[in-house]
């Protein structure tokens, strides 16, 4: 029990683990516009600023779980596992120019450790199985890594599609262990005394188990962002932005482009592993019906909207991957058609979006409102200069 | 020395100084860039029915874009290109050789996935149905690629290429073919053979060429009229035979 | 024995299909360098359209017509209206538009048709043929579908050696600049080359569909299938798909028939024989030489 307060007492004392809030994360996560314009509110040090922001992200957090109903809690939390995969998977497509629809699959690997974990008599503590995930993941994650390093474009994404199908399958091989089609049911640790105190203390709300997965889902994503947020910006972002824009120089510069593209596939899988075992919380399932390729290309949407690279980018692709079934099934059940029609809405707009995107704003909507901005400040600029 | 460089002028051909009628192409003030390059500046200049105007330059000096440009494949952003008086300077690519205008590219343009004959009845798929006897008169003039006609293009030598895309744009019965250094990493007795090739056509049968080439030697010594673009500007054009005789010039920009 | 001979019967015929469906990928990819990952998708939503057709009295040839024409409007108007803007841009850009056509038409067709899991019909028996005192797993069915696959390969061969159009579109694909210059029309060719490729998808997605349940994601395995069978046979080479297919096709049924609930293993088989053909020959089983990209 003791495991599982230090995430909680983290939260209190030092909030600097919490966000699943679009709208806070707009303004603190939105790291080049931003920082460029108030460079001289925030830290210089790219460290500094992160933590800052890690910091309003973690309350900024606990002011949305506090104030939104159970049922959004709910769609938050769902939301933080779509923005851990997204996150790892932004990095994997934007930085490094690799595409992966092999994410939903890394997904399952992470939540089915999870599930074995819980499954046991005595589950260890939650961060350790957590961890565990990760790691079971990652390693997954470097033996795909390892072929795919190799492989580009189309052939990439045909290599991973296959894992996405194929994967599953070994679920339903194995029924003995992992349940077959039919799944594992996750039992979700309670949530520790600790939270309720703290939640009590907040808001005066009652400390559901909803809520608490909720916020085991936004203290991952924001370690996940924290720590990916650093990276990016670190000497290995830039290698991977070499890799990815300047193959051939990079090579000559005496980077080992394979060893780079399989670290970048690594890293990703890591933070679907993580996602993965946050999902099987939130949802109490692993079953192979929930990863689907579906999963893998929504994906993909989230992180092509946020215009591939950009971690705020892929949390509000993530966002909508939430927030716009629910409504795109309303307006499909106002034209008319049943439940399971009405289901297929969001799948469609994903397509139509990607599509979209690629020929219209290949940049994505966040890179393209950020060339537009970037272009309106030079041209005012420009303007300035010849003006004086 | 004719300097050119007045844009928009007309440029006629001065083939031993005496003006003739418009001239079979006609280019005039052609322009256009490669995104913020300027590959072309406004260039001008005709090549006559009947005769071998060779286009010479340095790498770089524009000589590919030119033709590129003619034939559509880039587009211009300024001036106009007409072709028997008709103007064609926005006609669509493949609309060129149906108005007489063959282009060689740059590397030949061998379809290495092709065999021989395939890749000869390419050229005529735009004229319908074309007579075995006029693939069999391309043939005569190339003896080496008749023996492998039914082989996979890409097992030719770099001479038997150029042969065939030669004949394969002679098979499109063009009035003007535009042939893009088609001596690269020949060996000179294959140049000098498809050089010769190309004067006994242009003196039997009437065919007009429009030659680029950085060996300006060679090119010169078939060539009527010589034409030489540096920086994307003509700067000459003369007579081959002048041009051979200016020491000064050869050595600024034709390099021998 | 007696199962060696069923199961490598039940591998040809799937091997036949998977050949037909990684020839309709390599079609595209020589022609466009795009590998169509909404070849399913447009192949299962001609399959529903055949269905509704069936079901509202029509027979199964009639709609086998109509489904496969459905299939030819369907591929050239996605090739003139949505890939041709990504053709030649990035290869990144090009895969998740056809990633999104995959997307959006698999769900298009289970917001019209729904998800429900529907029988498809099949003309000829299921039931195997007599040898001796043995049933084999080669079925009417079985015949009919190896046969449809050969005679479209015959049709596709005699239409890319013998006629001018064929000509034209392979000039089209192996030299777009070349063939412009040449008069080719190349942006038809390549939008008729689509129209056919997705035909040939169409005709793989009906066959395989024959005598089993259709759902909008049924294709999902076969896409992979397809696309190994294509990598197989070095995505480039027509002939490559055919033979990729056949060997896929024997060795996911020596999968599902000698190991014990192996069928769940199918999947994962396709995934660790892509990755081994990928990592040892990326240039697939048949890559004569470099020379040939030359």
């Amino acid at each position: 029990m003791s495991d599982l307060q230090s995430p909680t007492t983290d939260t209190a004392t030092a909030p600097g683990k919490a966000t699943s809030s679009p709208p806070t994360e707009a303004t603190a996560g939105g790291d080049q516009p931003t920082a460029t314009r108030r460079r001289s509110l925030l830290p210089s040090s790219t460290l500094l600023r992160h933590l800052l922001l890690l910091a309003l992200g973690a309350v900024a957090t606990v002011v949305i779980l506090e104030i939104t109903d159970p049922f959004t809690n709910s769609q938050l939390a769902t939301l933080s596992y779509y923005a851990i995969a997204a996150g790892g998977l932004t990095v994997l497509t934007g930085m490094n120019g690799q595409i992966s629809l092999g994410h939903g699959a890394l997904m399952a690997v992470g939540a089915y450790t999870t599930a074995l974990f819980l499954s046991a008599e005595e589950p260890p503590p939650l961060p350790l199985i957590l961890l565990a995930a990760i790691v079971v993941a990652t390693a997954v994650g470097a033996l795909v890594g390892v072929a795919a390093a190799r492989l580009h474009g189309p052939y990439l994404a045909g290599a991973t599609l296959a894992l996405a199908v194929g994967l599953p399958g070994l679920a339903i091989y194995f029924h003995d262990w992992l349940g077959g089609e039919q799944g594992m049911r996750v039992r979700a640790p309670r949530a520790p005394e600790a939270f309720d105190s703290f939640i009590s203390t907040v808001s005066g709300n009652s400390a559901t188990n909803t809520k608490w997965l909720a916020y085991v889902g936004a203290i991952c994503l924001l370690i996940t962002y924290f720590l990916l947020a650093n990276l990016v910006r670190s000497r290995v972002g830039r290698t991977w932005r070499a890799v990815r824009d300047q193959e051939v120089a990079a090579e000559l510069a005496g980077i080992n482009l394979g060893a780079w593209r399989v670290l970048a596939f690594t890293v990703s899988a890591a933070a679907a592993g993580l996602a993965g075992g946050v999902l099987a919380l939130v949802v109490r399932l692993a079953a192979p019906s929930g990863f689907t390729l579906v999963l893998s290309l929504s994906l993909l949407t989230a992180i092509v909207i946020g215009g591939l690279g950009s971690l705020l980018g892929a949390l509000l692709g993530s966002a909508l991957l939430v927030f716009l079934p629910p409504f795109v099934t309303d307006l499909g059940a106002g034209w008319g058609l049943d439940n399971t029609e009405a289901a297929q809405l969001a799948p469609f707009v994903y397509g139509v979006v990607l599509i979209v995107a690629m020929i219209f704003a290949p940049a994505g909507f966040i890179g393209t409102l950020r060339m537009r901005w970037l272009t309106s400040r030079a041209k005012r600029s420009a303007a300035r200069s010849s003006g004086g | 020395m004719t300097d050119a460089r007045t844009h928009g002028s007309t440029a006629v051909t001065t083939t031993g100084g005496t003006a003739t009628a418009p001239a079979l192409l006609e280019i005039e003030g052609l322009t256009s860039s490669y995104g913020p390059v300027r590959a072309l500046d406004g260039v001008s200049l005709s090549a006559e029915a009947g005769r071998i105007t060779a286009v010479l330059g340095a790498n770089g000096a524009g000589k590919t874009t030119l033709l590129r440009t003619v034939s559509g494949l880039v587009r211009c952003s300024a001036g106009r290109v007409t072709l028997g008086g008709e103007d064609i300077t926005s006609a669509p690519v493949e609309a060129m050789v149906g108005k007489g205008m063959a282009h060689v590219p740059e590397g030949r343009g061998v379809i290495a996935e092709l065999t021989v004959d395939e890749n000869l009845r390419v050229g005529s798929l735009f004229r319908g149905k074309v007579g075995r006897e006029e693939f069999d008169r391309v043939y005569d003039l190339f003896p080496r690629i008749a023996e492998r006609r039914d082989q996979p293009a890409h097992v030719l030598s770099g001479g038997e290429r150029q042969m065939l895309v030669i004949g394969r744009a002679l098979i499109a019965k063009p009035r003007i073919l535009l042939l893009d250094e088609p001596s690269l990493g020949l060996a000179p007795r294959i140049v000098a053979q498809i050089f010769g090739l190309l004067r006994h056509l242009v003196d039997t049968e009437g065919l007009s060429v429009l030659l680029v080439e950085q060996n300006a030697r060679s090119a010169l010594s078939v060539a009527d009229v010589g034409v030489v673009l540096n920086l994307g500007r003509v700067v000459v054009t003369d007579s081959a035979r002048t041009l051979m005789g200016d020491e000064d010039l050869r050595h600024a920009y034709l390099g021998f | 024995m007696q199962q060696f001979i069923n199961v490598t019967l039940t591998g040809l015929t799937e091997g036949m299909v998977y050949a037909a469906f990684a020839l309709a990928l390599v079609l595209i990819w020589r022609s466009t360098r795009i590998v169509n990952f909404a070849q399913g998708s447009m192949a299962a939503a001609t399959a529903f359209i055949a269905l509704a057709l069936i079901q509202a009295g029509w027979s199964y040839w009639a709609a086998l017509v109509v489904a496969l024409v459905s299939g030819f409007v369907m591929g050239a108007v996605i090739e003139r209206v949505v890939v041709r803007r990504v053709e030649g841009g990035p290869e990144l850009n090009a895969v998740i538009v056809t990633l999104g056509l995959f997307v959006a038409i698999q769900a298009g067709i289970a917001i019209v048709f729904g998800s429900s899991f529907q029988s498809f019909p099949t003309p000829f028996g299921l039931q195997g043929f007599q040898v001796g005192d043995n049933r084999i797993a080669f079925t009417p069915t079985s015949l009919y579908v190896i046969g449809a696959v050969l005679v479209t390969m015959g049709l596709l061969v005699a239409l890319f050696r013998f006629t001018r159009v064929g000509l034209a579109m392979r000039a089209s694909a192996f030299g777009q600049e070349v063939a412009r210059l040449l008069g080719v029309r190349v942006g038809r060719m390549l939008t008729l080359g689509w129209g056919l490729a997705a035909v040939v998808g169409s005709l793989a997605g009906l066959l395989i569909a024959g005598g089993e349940f259709i759902y909008p994601a049924y294709m999902d395995s076969l896409i992979v299938f397809g696309f190994v069978a294509a990598v197989l046979g070095g995505l480039d080479s027509p002939i490559g798909a055919v033979v990729g297919g056949l060997i896929l096709g024997l060795a996911l049924s020596y999968v599902s028939g000698y190991v014990p609930r192996g069928s769940a293993l199918v999947n994962v088989s396709a995934l660790v024989i892509l990755m081994v053909v990928l990592l040892v020959r990326p240039g697939g089983l048949f890559a004569s030489s470099t020379a040939r990209r030359a």
